[in-house]
């Protein structure tokens, strides 16, 4: 084996922060070769007994000296604050029409179901050149999902969403692993990510066993959990529709106003009461315990296909 | 210093030496003299210390091989989880504030004890008691849950003995309080006439800003920690997602002290290299008012940072660059401070005793330490950084290279002065030098594997890494026994040691004018002080002659 699974920047992201990586590394090398000599050199020029030239600095000599070379190191640091950070403000963008993949931890392994309702256990197939964005939970301790080769890493969090985004640039077989302590066999949860050209992916998805998408999965468990009965448009119980809901804007009782992203839609399937749509009643019972997260991931893909479609994503709030 | 009318207190009528107060254990364990205290509080760190390391010494064998060698993932995971509990708690917190300000602090101010020196007495007892939870944990099996007990790993979910070693941790916290609650008042209260806030030595600063720090922010842990155990014990879900709890708040309150932690570990330590430095180069120390407002800046700083803990763990963009620019600030007065040391070689007259070099490894390695925080500083860094190796090997310099370097260049500096005894120079200067490149040779390759994308707290691990565990391995070895060393001559010295004298470096500051090992009293009369500390000036302080006899210096120079 050799680092490539590991080391290769398989992003264009990832290329850019190992260039940020690099001229950090010239910059302290340089301090620390600075400070370094300084102390060699001093040490030898003034060892006791040496006929170096001694004697007091001025006073005022001293001062400037103090003052140049703090102002100097606020300056230095500031502008590798500046220039990191600009780096990263761009990479906070969602990519729009991004392929989302969705995946659930636990103690200790990673399962995968991608879009088209393949599932996966430790793998991650993508294709290359198109944008990725995975949307993870965890079903017990924090996880953190961990792609060295796109220097990317998110910690997956029991009851919320968290997600990651990259679009590879490389195909191969690269390293997947947890980086968040979660337990005895931490160092076992690891896995692939496997980047593939578009028709070599397209074809790994038609070969996976037939299984309906995940919408179709959660249209059914719409109509089993008894979603349909209030929410239906011609129900006779008082219920919004939630038809186009994904990525609305949608007035609550108390006067805000949030975006129906997934963290609305879990939070109002497990604890209806916390954000309650203006001019409806809370009467809607919480569905926590009853439906584990695999069905949650369901439930909201089929919400989202009333919007049309599983891709479109509004900008993340933040 | 009015040195004249010390060495007229101390030479000339010999009263017996806080050693001689009391020989038998009941003396030792109810004592409230604070010289007494520090040596109890030595030895109980110093045993928690060999604790930790043997815990890490068996995970970096069993790293040996990607598959491992003995030990079990539970096993492992356990070690792990007591090294740093017991490292950070129980040996670095305390150890140079608990021991050299302990000792160090009443004689530097010219003062007979601590303000409150029963209240020092208990803090020793409190640590003792809570070291005694964490020893329960350790015997009926241990904790599973690294030393940061997050949340819902450590409520809910780990099988080991988390209550145990938090109640112990919760217990230790106190006697921090207790220690920041009695330096802050004796800095206040006791010291001597004309010793003014801008003539204390930077060591009596260090521990005046940790103290404070210590009382702020580990009431902050103590609550966390409680939590923890409610949740855990009585399952008051505060952290459980499940239940309508946030696992991610305890995040916020564990970094909220354990970053300030992480000053806590270093300001006495630069508080010791300020000494030890200027000693040794015969030089007063660079810029002393900005090396004040340094220590109170890291101090301040220090507790605005914790966010940069959570880059990666679903905290919003916003506020990972606010803690971002905080925490590039924060560098700035460490970096003034490694500028100041270094300004203070310049026109010295330097010699290289013990002390010396490993104040000078100090230097070089909290220099790495610190610009490898900026790297973890940056957020894109940090997120391929974080929870890997590279972490490790930051904190290693910081806490290791930086805090356990300047214990030991302490130690050194006042052996002396604690027990009246020489020890040898030529072992000491080789385990200094032992302890500089053990300690490259353990990290550096900590760092390289880390960017490669090793994960920490891990078992197993991918065989291309294997190169690097061994290299870092391989190094611990060396550090081990550059840690043993200074156990053997110091036990050497304490019984075939050449007696020592009031000052055998020939330093200014006011410990070095009484007696070694001091009275019982520290000084037989409060000494008067109209001048700054580190008053090295070339004819008044020369180097330490090569009889070590005590040179009183006459007049005064600031």
């Amino acid at each position: 084996m050799t680092t490539d699974r590991f080391m290769t920047a398989a992003s264009d992201y990832a290329t850019q922060v190992d260039s940020t990586f690099w001229v950090l590394v010239t910059i302290s090398g340089l301090i620390t070769l600075l400070v370094a000599s300084l102390i060699a050199g001093f040490c030898l020029h003034y060892r006791r007994g040496s006929n170096a030239r001694r004697g007091r600095l001025p006073e005022r000599l001293a001062y400037d000296v103090e003052i140049g070379w703090t102002v100097a190191t606020l300056f230095l640091f500031l502008f590798i604050f500046w220039w990191a950070a600009s780096n990263q403000l761009s990479a906070l963008d969602i990519p729009v029409n991004s392929l989302e993949i969705h995946v659930v931890a636990k103690q200790w392994m990673w399962r995968v179901q991608q879009p088209g309702g393949a599932r996966e256990i430790n793998e991650i197939h993508v294709p290359e050149n198109m944008p990725v964005r995975l949307a993870m939970t965890s079903e017990d301790v924090i996880h953190d999902l961990f792609l060295p080769t796109m220097r990317l890493k998110q910690d997956v969090l029991p009851g919320r969403y968290t997600y990651l985004w990259f679009t590879a640039t490389k195909t191969g077989v690269f390293h997947l692993t947890c980086a968040e302590y979660c337990g005895t066999d931490h160092s076992v949860m690891a896995g692939r990510l496997v980047v593939m050209t578009t028709p070599d992916y397209a074809r790994w998805t038609n070969a996976q066993p037939e299984a309906d998408d995940l919408a179709h999965d959660g249209e059914a468990l719409f109509r089993s959990l008894g979603c349909s009965g209030c929410h239906a448009p011609t129900s006779s119980i008082h219920a919004p529709d939630l038809h186009g809901i994904y990525g609305r804007a949608v007035p609550l009782s108390d006067g805000r106003v949030v975006t129906a992203d997934e963290a609305y839609l879990r939070d109002s399937i497990l604890l209806p009461a916390k954000d309650v749509a203006a001019g409806f009643a809370p009467i809607m019972p919480s569905y926590r315990g009853s439906v584990t997260e695999d069905e949650l991931v369901k439930l909201i893909a089929y919400l989202k296909s009333l919007s049309g479609g599983p891709t479109r994503l509004p900008p993340q709030a933040g | 210093m009015t040195d004249t009318a010390i060495a007229d207190a101390t030479v000339e009528a010999q009263p017996a030496s806080y050693l001689a107060a009391g020989h038998t254990l009941l003396s030792w364990l109810t004592t409230t003299d604070h010289k007494r205290i520090a040596i109890l509080y030595a030895i109980s760190i110093t045993f928690f210390f060999f604790i930790g390391g043997i815990a890490i010494a068996l995970v970096r064998l069993e790293l040996m091989t990607p598959q491992g060698l003995i030990l079990t993932s539970d096993a492992y995971n356990r070690l792990f989880s007591l090294h740093g509990i017991i490292m950070v708690w129980f040996f670095l917190v305390p150890s140079i504030p608990a021991t050299m300000g302990n000792f160090l602090l009443p004689l530097m101010i010219g003062a007979h004890d601590v303000a409150f020196p029963r209240l020092n007495l208990l803090s020793w007892y409190l640590y003792v008691f809570g070291a005694a939870f964490t020893v329960y944990a350790l015997i009926s099996g241990g904790v599973d849950t690294g030393w940061t007990f997050y949340t819902p790993l450590s409520t809910n979910y780990a099988t080991g003995y988390v209550i145990a070693a938090a109640a112990g941790v919760f217990v230790v916290g106190f006697s921090s309080i207790a220690t920041g609650i009695n330096f802050i008042a004796t800095a206040h209260m006791l010291r001597a006439p004309g010793m003014t806030w801008f003539r204390l030595p930077l060591f009596v600063w260090a521990m005046y800003t940790v103290s404070m720090v210590m009382v702020l922010a580990t009431p902050v842990l103590a609550m966390s920690l409680l939590l923890v155990i409610a949740e855990r014990a009585f399952g008051l879900p505060i952290f459980d997602a499940a239940r309508g709890g946030d696992p991610v708040l305890f995040q916020h309150l564990f970094w909220f002290y354990s970053h300030p932690a992480v000053y806590i570990m270093i300001l006495p330590a630069m508080g010791v290299v300020s000494e030890v430095i200027p000693c040794f180069a015969r030089r007063t120390i660079f810029g002393y008012a900005f090396m004040v407002y340094a220590l109170i800046a890291i101090a301040v700083i220090g507790f605005m940072v914790w966010g940069h803990h959570m880059f990666v763990a679903g905290q919003s963009p916003l506020a990972n660059l606010v803690f971002s620019f905080l925490s590039f600030i924060v560098a700035v007065p460490s970096a003034i401070k490694v500028f100041n040391w270094t300004a203070t070689l310049h026109r010295g007259q330097i010699t290289f005793e013990a002390p010396m070099l490993y104040a000078l490894g100090f230097v070089g390695l909290f220099t790495i330490g610190g610009l490898t925080g900026l790297f973890l500083a940056s957020v894109p860094i940090d997120i391929h950084a974080t929870d890997t190796y590279f972490v490790i090997a930051h904190f290693h310099f910081v806490m290791v290279g930086g805090t356990v370097s300047a214990y030991m260049a302490g130690l050194h500096f006042w052996w002396p002065k604690v027990t009246g005894r020489m020890y040898s120079e030529a072992w000491a200067r080789f385990a200094a030098i032992t302890t500089f490149l053990g300690f490259n040779a353990t990290f550096m390759p900590q760092f390289v594997m880390g960017w490669n994308g090793m994960p920490r707290r891990y078992h197993y691990y991918p065989d291309v890494f294997q190169a690097w565990h061994v290299m870092s391995s391989v190094g611990a070895l060396i550090l081990a026994v550059a840690y043993v060393l200074p156990l053997i001559y110091f036990g050497w010295s304490m019984i075939y040691g050449r007696r020592a004298g009031a000052n055998p470096w020939n330093a200014t500051g006011l410990e070095w004018q009484t007696s070694s090992p001091p009275a019982k009293e520290n000084f037989d009369h409060i000494p008067r002080i109209d001048a700054g500390p580190y008053a090295y000036d070339e004819s008044d302080h020369p180097p330490a002659a090569g009889d070590r006899t005590l040179v009183r210096s006459q007049g005064e120079t600031a």
